[in-house]
């Protein structure tokens, strides 16, 4: 099992759907939402939560930086 | 425990690994999904945060589409003419010693118009930081061919793509000023990967701490994508620069004294 469990937070509002966070991520959290927002894009939201580790690669990555991350250690 | 009370317990501010610097502006950026230019200016601006300037550096922004760079990081800014930012940068630099000054120019404004501006600057060794983002086109026009344009490349003023025999060959810069006696600090870096963007911030640390050291000019070009121009998506953009950009314009430090 993961040592972390992780989780991220993003601002959907602000995400332009890049997919940058997506191809980024190891451990395939993250997808991009069929719904869009009020730009019209489809955000990033965490499709698998259980699978985050909290590594912080898509924020690392995100262009507009509006991924926010959390991590604890695994009980 | 629901996965749903968990994720609620996990997101709480003791746990924050990686959140925004408040050195960057909440103003939305005004790049494309995917544009190289916002995880360059994220990492500036980490980079300001974590080693305490904030009050003391300068950014020169270019003509190109990161003209309004100053939207986006919270220092003082001047606005150059195109391709000019080394000359402000100069000028800036000598009158107000103790300052983090710093460029931050596209290929088409450092590489073309700017292309003289760049290389005396270099060669004088001025006291400052240079960010050259090459996307291999001009991103703001429209998309149009600049020096850095790799050959056989579609651009909208090569349809058929560059041919090296009329328009000259792709121009390495970051090489040429390599070799130049003012420079102590050229490297050329991506950010296309966390490990990447980690690298990128790392050399973005060692220029600043150059500048403080009066160590002489730092020159960092990072190789990036412009979706638009090259009319790809963010992701297969990446992808593209990995398979062409990084083959002619190979990464990694160049001169480190
Ligand atoms: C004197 C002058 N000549 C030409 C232009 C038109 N122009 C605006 S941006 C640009 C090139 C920008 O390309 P680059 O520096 O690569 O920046 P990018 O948008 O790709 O980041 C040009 C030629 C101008 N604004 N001023
Ligand atoms: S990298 Fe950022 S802007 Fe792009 S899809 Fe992910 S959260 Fe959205
Ligand atoms: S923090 Fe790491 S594991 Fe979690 S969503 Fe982001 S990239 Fe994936
Ligand atoms: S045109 Fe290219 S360089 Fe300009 S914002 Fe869009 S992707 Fe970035
Ligand atoms: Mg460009």
């Amino acid at each position: 099992m993961a040592k972390f469990k992780g989780a991220i937070v993003v601002d959907t509002e602000k995400c332009k759907g890049c997919g940058l966070c997506v191809v980024a991520c190891p451990t395939k959290v993250i997808e991009l939402a069929r719904d869009v927002n009020g730009k019209g894009y489809h955000y990033a939201h965490m499709a698998n939560a259980d699978a985050c580790i909290g590594c912080s690669s898509c924020g690392l990555v995100c262009p507009d930086t509006v991924i926010t991350v959390y991590r604890v250690k695994a009980s | 425990m629901t996965a749903t009370t968990e994720i609620n317990k996990i997101i709480s501010k003791e746990n924050l690994v990686y959140g925004k610097t408040s050195v960057l502006l909440d103003n939305e950026m005004h790049y494309c999904p995917g544009c190289t230019h916002g995880v360059i200016h994220k990492v500036i601006a980490e980079v300001i945060d974590e080693m305490g300037i904030q009050d003391k550096t300068i950014g020169v922004s270019p003509v190109g589409c990161s003209v309004l760079a100053y939207n986006y990081i919270d220092i003082d800014w001047q606005q150059a003419a195109h391709g000019r930012a080394p000359a402000l940068a100069t000028a800036t630099s000598r009158l107000m010693p103790g300052k983090y000054v710093f460029t931050y120019q596209g290929d088409g404004d450092l590489a073309s118009i700017g292309c003289a501006e760049i290389i005396h600057a270099c060669n004088r060794g001025e006291n400052i930081v240079v960010f050259f983002v090459n996307n291999a086109i001009y991103g703001m026009t429209g998309g149009q061919m600049a020096p850095t344009t790799l050959e056989g490349q579609v651009t909208a003023t090569t349809p058929y793509g560059r041919d090296c025999k009329v328009t000259g060959f792709p121009m390495k810069i970051t090489e040429m000023i390599a070799m130049l006696p003012g420079t102590r600090f050229v490297t050329r870096q991506s950010a296309e990967t966390p490990g990447a963007v980690r690298k990128l911030k790392k050399a973005a640390q060692k220029a600043f701490e150059n500048t403080r050291e009066n160590k002489g000019l730092s020159f960092i070009e990072i190789v990036g994508t412009c979706s638009s121009g090259w009319k790809l998506s963010p992701v297969k953009s990446n992808e593209w620069m990995k398979e062409n950009m990084f083959a002619y314009y190979p990464l990694g430090t160049l001169k480190d004294e």
